[in-house]
């Protein structure tokens, strides 16, 4: 480093010392800073492994960021995101506050709350000031905002929405007409006439326990009472209806009810073997992309509930003790860029639907996602019908363990 | 020896026997005191000691825990029972015949096979969807859709056991061939003048005197069938899971009291592999007071024509289901389009293999350098004692054997877990040194154990002459020892390799994730069920210790292609 | 001492018939070995036709290698598959070239006593006995077997603890108790010491004449045949 250049460092050091964020937390309005800061470090992001189109992207992410930025991304592939919770909890215990083993997590909902509620994540909001927030949607679409009723305070970077969608084959003789049951009472019926063809993923896998938000909310009278904790009592009275549906639906399941589906591919891969008719994703493009790869046949479409379908958005954070801090905040904020979010949401690839909102783009920015024609099987965004939003993040582990004492432990 | 006066030793090799000691038994106390803590809620010196049972309350209030209790101890007991019988009917029936070095060749393949890729290619091979139903699919079976059949991941585990009984059997009949130099064979001719019929002759005969030999590596297979997370994680029941697969849940679950119960679990998860072990000595004193009582009164069995067919078609289908396993994972790994009921791929690719070579590669290769340094090691270790055991003319005890033993036979969830939490407060958790270390814990038995009988089978004579000719005994060693030994030594080197390639759970505690493995990778893609994808890694899982298995029987073909002697020398037989 | 005047000259090179003496009777009882031929791999390694009565001890001499103990095994039933053996075996008039081992009725004792250590005597002994009657009246048996040779309170020692002779003994009460109608003795002598010798021979030709059980010896020590005072083969 030059003279002039070395000079500067310690300016912007000092400057640093004296600005809002902690000392060893670098500041994301001083981008140069972190530019410099990131270069060299290797970051290790703890997401979610079990898609090879997921997992395919993720690498393409690291070449970039590799040549652009000079920062090494390795994934460590996980099943379970409340792992990494554990795992940053277990080294806030024994007192590691540095050089912590992850740096960026894929996150929301339950344990994000679990995280920011125990002080795991950084301490003080940086993703609203990273460059590429700017171009996201945050002004209209509350998920980016609000992560399962809790504030997201800057505390994780936007990354993608999703939706819970159903998708299935439409030339299959289980549908008349290939038109698909979107209430939950044709989905009971269909079920019952057709035993053995339906799963869901087993809780507290995450498709699994919003597979169980949505049946909620589509016989709960008021779903206001969604938005915050209950207590026990409240609890069994807003969930009998759920219970009482997924009773009735228990013997008529695939493999009646003794096994469950782990995750969203596990359920992908069901569908293609034919063993089941009807799958479920969070990714509205999961289905064009599965017919793009030649998993699926051309017939397949997808189809939602008719009163809504549960969405949010999901996201990376950075824990509190990150060894590669200005690293990961790097990697966030390319994950924002309009070049990673168009070839995200490109269904040849991932199909994963964007942040950004198109108005605040230029052409050069819009023209990424011009290559992008949606698939046949992707729902457009009528059919897509209404979000409902996610309940309060009480709920889902709430719903997890009663599932687990219900139909877990082979009852 | 007499006359010849012993040799001073060199202090390096005395140590060795401390430093296995070390090895073994210091992380394994300190696991298990960081469980009890744990379970106990002990909080430490500093503070307040108190011990409560809250959290194995929990446990036991867990949903389903006498359901997942029940599993692992039935599966614990059941497979190595069956295991056993089926290797024992085999080689009494056909110990003498021709064909037996034929079923030698075929074993030694099947050993190398890593449980969870036999598991994989079991899985593929018996489910609704896989091969055999889609063999007679629709032609006989009339279905153009997999039957909702609840084979694989049944509550009950059969598929289960059986995933476990045929990787069992060819290690106990290895175990069993390495005993049975020791016996004079000539027994089962006394026997047979006795009028009595082959297979229940050999076992009166034979079966007592090896019984005790293999009686260890049997309670190692015990242990493993109560307390194996990988295959379970495959193959086994999931509503409820075995113990181990809720203990690793509870463990990895951010609300911190779960650890506590985590701990609890392992605890009684120990207790469970201690009972199964109990049970297990108890039904020994049943069959040998049962036995005793039909030989003594003379019944003679000798119409044993159905249960040597029987023995031997067991025998058949349990190397022919894992043969035919892993030949269907080779097939889905080139498969691209391959549809129900179509018995073979309709669409060949290599898409699967080009497109995952870099994660194969990498994994592949970090799980051979921690495969290669702890085996490598383990050897060194493991030769040095038993150099040491020659040189200050020890006997290696029983206590001793069963010390090395210990790290096979406790579960490895309670074992492995204490020591991540352990790992952590010390922060080398995550590091490469660290996971080979642990594997050495697992790796050093094996290597023991198969390098044991053919070292002390092994004319000392040799030596004494050697020590006549003035040559010194580190001389000795290396080129007197080792050279004749070439075969088993690296016969053990391999089977640690293979041992070492095939650790999921201390890989993925102690390496935090930071350490991905093939066999990692293997067991992560299990849940996804994409089969292309796992039959991609479970067939390099395989080829890996495959190829060292082979390397350690080539090479001392090719060093002593000339020397006669040698060429018999082979571990085990 | 009866030198027998049948000679059966035997080398690996030719096989020559015995001579002089007429073939062997197909007897009623006793162990007849009709036109046995040995081979090793198309080599002839022995040939024998003899017939053994009740009670009668024929004794096989020849030096080590000569494939005495292969005889033994292809007449207990055990031959391994290197070999071959044409003929025929007749035992009290039944052929048992066919049978397995154990259904020969075919008792064999070896240089190695090969008593079991995980029995006790009495335990061996028991063992050998045809099934059939309660506990105890096997016992009784078992030790009136034992009193015979007067090692009855050697019942319920641990075999290792016996010396050569009493091994020895033991060994042939054991096989005289699984009443066989044959006794196939594969140089049982050679490895006790030389004052034993004696006695555990006048012991064994002495049961086997008792009763009356064909026996072949096969040895190389010429005392061993002359106790046996019977037909001596030379190979």
């Amino acid at each position: 480093m030059s003279g002039f250049k070395k000079l500067h460092a310690l300016l912007a050091g000092a400057f640093l010392a004296l600005s809002p964020a902690s000392a060893s937390e670098p500041d994301p309005q001083n981008w140069d800073m972190v530019l410099a800061e990131a270069k060299g470090q290797e970051v290790f992001w703890h997401a979610w492994g079990g898609s090879e189109n997921i997992n395919a992207y993720i690498a393409w992410v690291g070449e970039e960021v590799e040549s652009r930025f000079g920062v090494t991304l390795t994934q460590v592939k996980i099943s379970e995101t409340a792992n990494v919770v554990a795992r940053v909890l277990a080294e806030k215990e024994v007192g590691r506050t540095e050089n912590g083993a992850v740096d960026l997590v894929w996150i929301n909902g339950e344990n994000f709350a679990a995280m920011k509620r125990q002080g795991l994540l950084l301490s003080s909001p940086w993703s609203t000031f990273l460059p590429n927030y700017q171009l996201t949607d945050f002004e209209n679409k509350a998920v980016l905002t609000s992560d399962f009723t809790e504030p997201v305070d800057g505390l994780e970077s936007p990354w993608g929405t999703a939706q819970l969608t159903f998708y299935y084959d439409s030339a299959s003789s289980a549908f008349v007409d290939g038109v698909p049951p979107a209430s939950l009472d044709d989905l009971e019926k269909w079920i019952e006439a057709n035993p053995g063809r339906f799963t869901y993923a087993a809780p507290p896998n995450f498709i699994g326990t919003t597979f169980l938000k949505q049946v909620l909310y589509g016989l709960v009278d008021d779903i206001s009472v969604l938005r915050q904790p209950a207590d026990k009592e409240t609890f069994d009275l807003v969930t009998a209806p759920l219970w009482a549906w997924l009773d009735r639906v228990q013997p008529n399941l695939w493999r009646s009810g003794q096994v469950f589906a782990a995750d969203t591919t596990n359920l992908k891969t069901l569908l293609s073997d034919n063993e089941i008719d009807i799958s479920m994703t969070f990714n509205p493009g999961e289905a064009s992309s599965a017919v793009f790869e030649g998993l699926l046949p051309q017939t397949t479409r997808s189809f939602v509930m008719d009163y809504g379908s549960v969405g949010n958005a999901h996201f990376v954070a950075i824990p509190f003790n990150a060894n590669a801090k200005a690293g990961a905040m790097i990697v966030a904020n390319f994950l924002m860029s309009p070049e990673a979010q168009a070839r995200k949401s490109n269904e040849e690839i991932w199909g994963d639907p964007t942040v950004l909102a198109f108005e605040k783009l230029n052409a050069e920015q819009l023209s990424y996602f011009d290559s992008m024609a949606s698939g046949e099987a992707t729902l457009g965004i009528e059919e897509a019908g209404a979000t409902l939003s996610e309940p309060d993040a009480f709920w889902s582990d709430a719903l997890d363990a009663e599932w687990l004492r219900r139909y877990g432990a082979g009852n | 020896m007499a006359g010849i006066k012993k040799l001073p030793l060199p202090s390096q090799l005395g140590l060795v026997p401390i430093l296995v000691l070390i090895l073994l038994l210091v992380p394994i106390g300190a696991s298990i005191i960081t469980l009890i803590g744990s379970a106990t809620n002990w909080h430490g010196l500093a503070g307040v000691f108190s011990i409560d049972g809250s959290s194995f309350s929990a446990v036991l209030a867990a949903p389903g825990f006498a359901k997942s209790l029940a599993l692992s101890f039935w599966i614990g007991l059941f497979t190595p029972i069956i295991a056993l019988l089926v290797v024992m009917l085999f080689i009494a029936s056909f110990n003498n015949s021709g064909g037996f070095v034929w079923v030698w060749a075929v074993m030694k393949p099947v050993l190398a096979v890593p449980h969870a890729a036999a598991a994989f290619g079991l899985l593929f091979l018996i489910a609704p969807s896989g091969f055999l139903v889609r063999l007679v699919s629709p032609e006989i079976s009339g279905f153009l859709r997999p039957p909702d059949w609840l084979i694989v991941n049944d509550p009950a585990g059969i598929s289960f056991a059986l995933a476990l009984v045929v990787k069992e059997i060819p290690f106990l009949f290895f175990v069993t061939m390495a005993a049975l130099p020791q016996v004079d064979l000539r027994r089962t001719k006394i026997v047979a003048g006795l009028g009595y019929g082959q297979v229940w002759g050999w076992l009166v005969a034979i079966f007592p005197a090896i019984y005790l030999q293999i009686r260890l590596p049997l309670f190692a297979v015990i242990a493993f069938a109560t307390s194996t997370v990988d295959v379970a994680l495959v193959i086994g029941p999931v509503t409820p899971p075995p113990l181990s697969v809720q203990i690793l849940r509870w463990m990895n679950d951010p609300d911190l009291a779960k650890r506590s119960i985590a701990a609890a679990g392992a605890i009684i998860q120990v207790g469970i592999t201690l009972s199964a072990l109990l049970v297990w000595w108890l039904g020994e004193h049943l069959v040998m007071a049962l036995a005793r009582m039909a030989a003594l009164r003379g019944w003679r069995f000798r119409a044993d024509l159905f249960v040597r067919i029987f023995g031997a078609t067991l025998m058949a289908i349990s190397v022919g289901l894992v043969v035919l396993g892993i030949a269907l994972l080779v097939l889905w790994s080139f498969a691209g389009v391959w549809r129900f009921p179509s018995s073979l791929p309709e669409v060949w690719t290599f898409k699967t293999w080009f497109s995952q070579m870099p994660n194969l590669l990498e994994t592949g290769w970090r799980a051979t350098k921690i495969a290669l340094v702890s085996s490598g090691l383990s050897l060194v270790l493991v030769l040095a004692s038993l150099e040491n055991e020659y040189r200050s003319n020890i006997q290696i005890t029983r206590i001793a054997w069963w010390i090395i033993f210990i790290p096979l036979l406790i579960p490895q969830i309670a074992f492995v877990g204490g020591l991540s939490v352990l790992f952590l407060k010390l922060g080398i958790d995550g590091t490469l040194w660290a996971v080979i270390m642990v594997h050495m814990i697992f790796v050093f038995p094996y290597v023991y154990l198969t390098l044991a009988d053919p070292w002390n089978a092994f004319d000392t004579r040799y030596l004494n002459v050697a020590r006549t000719l003035g040559k010194s005994d580190n001389r000795n060693f290396w080129y007197v020892r080792l050279p004749i030994l070439l075969a088993p030594v690296l016969a053990a080197f391999a089977l640690g390799f293979a041992v070492s390639i095939a650790q999921y759970l201390p890989t993925l505690l102690i390496g935090a994730g930071r350490q991905p493995t093939i066999s990692t990778e293997a067991i992560a893609l299990a849940s996804g069920g994409n089969r292309r994808l796992i039959g991609t890694y479970a067939i390099v899982q395989t080829m890996l210790p495959f190829i060292f298995f082979a390397l350690a029987s080539l090479i001392p073909k090719i060093a002593w292609s000339n020397r006669q002697a040698l060429q018999a020398t082979r571990a085990g037989k | 001492m009866n030198i027998g005047k049948e000679n059966i000259v035997m080398n690996k090179e030719n096989i020559v018939m015995n001579e002089g003496e007429k073939k062997s009777q197909v007897l009623q009882r006793g162990l007849v070995l009709q036109n046995i031929e040995i081979s090793q791999n198309q080599q002839p390694l022995l040939a024998i036709d003899a017939s053994i009565k009740p009670g009668e001890v024929l004794t096989l001499m020849g030096p080590s290698g000569s494939g005495k103990s292969t005889l033994i095994s292809a007449i207990a039933g055990f031959l391994p598959n290197v070999f071959t053996c044409s003929g025929a075996i007749l035992l009290d008039g039944e052929k048992i070239t066919e049978l397995p081992a154990q259904k020969r009725k075919v008792g064999v004792l070896f240089q190695d006593t090969l008593l079991f250590p995980h029995f006790s005597v009495l335990e061996n002994i028991l063992f050998a006995l045809p099934p059939g009657g309660s506990m105890a009246k096997r016992c009784n048996r078992v030790l009136s077997l034992l009193e015979d040779i007067s090692m009855a309170e050697f019942a319920k020692r641990d075999t290792d603890t016996l010396s050569g002779g009493q091994k020895a003994r033991v060994a042939l009460v054991r096989v005289i108790a699984s009443e066989p109608k044959a006794l196939l003795l594969d140089e049982p002598f050679s490895k006790l010491d030389a004052h034993m010798r004696d006695s555990v021979r006048h012991l064994v030709f002495e049961e086997a004449k008792r009763k009356e059980i064909p026996t072949l010896l096969v040895t190389h020590d010429p005392e061993d045949a002359k106790a046996a005072n019977g037909r001596i083969l030379s190979l």
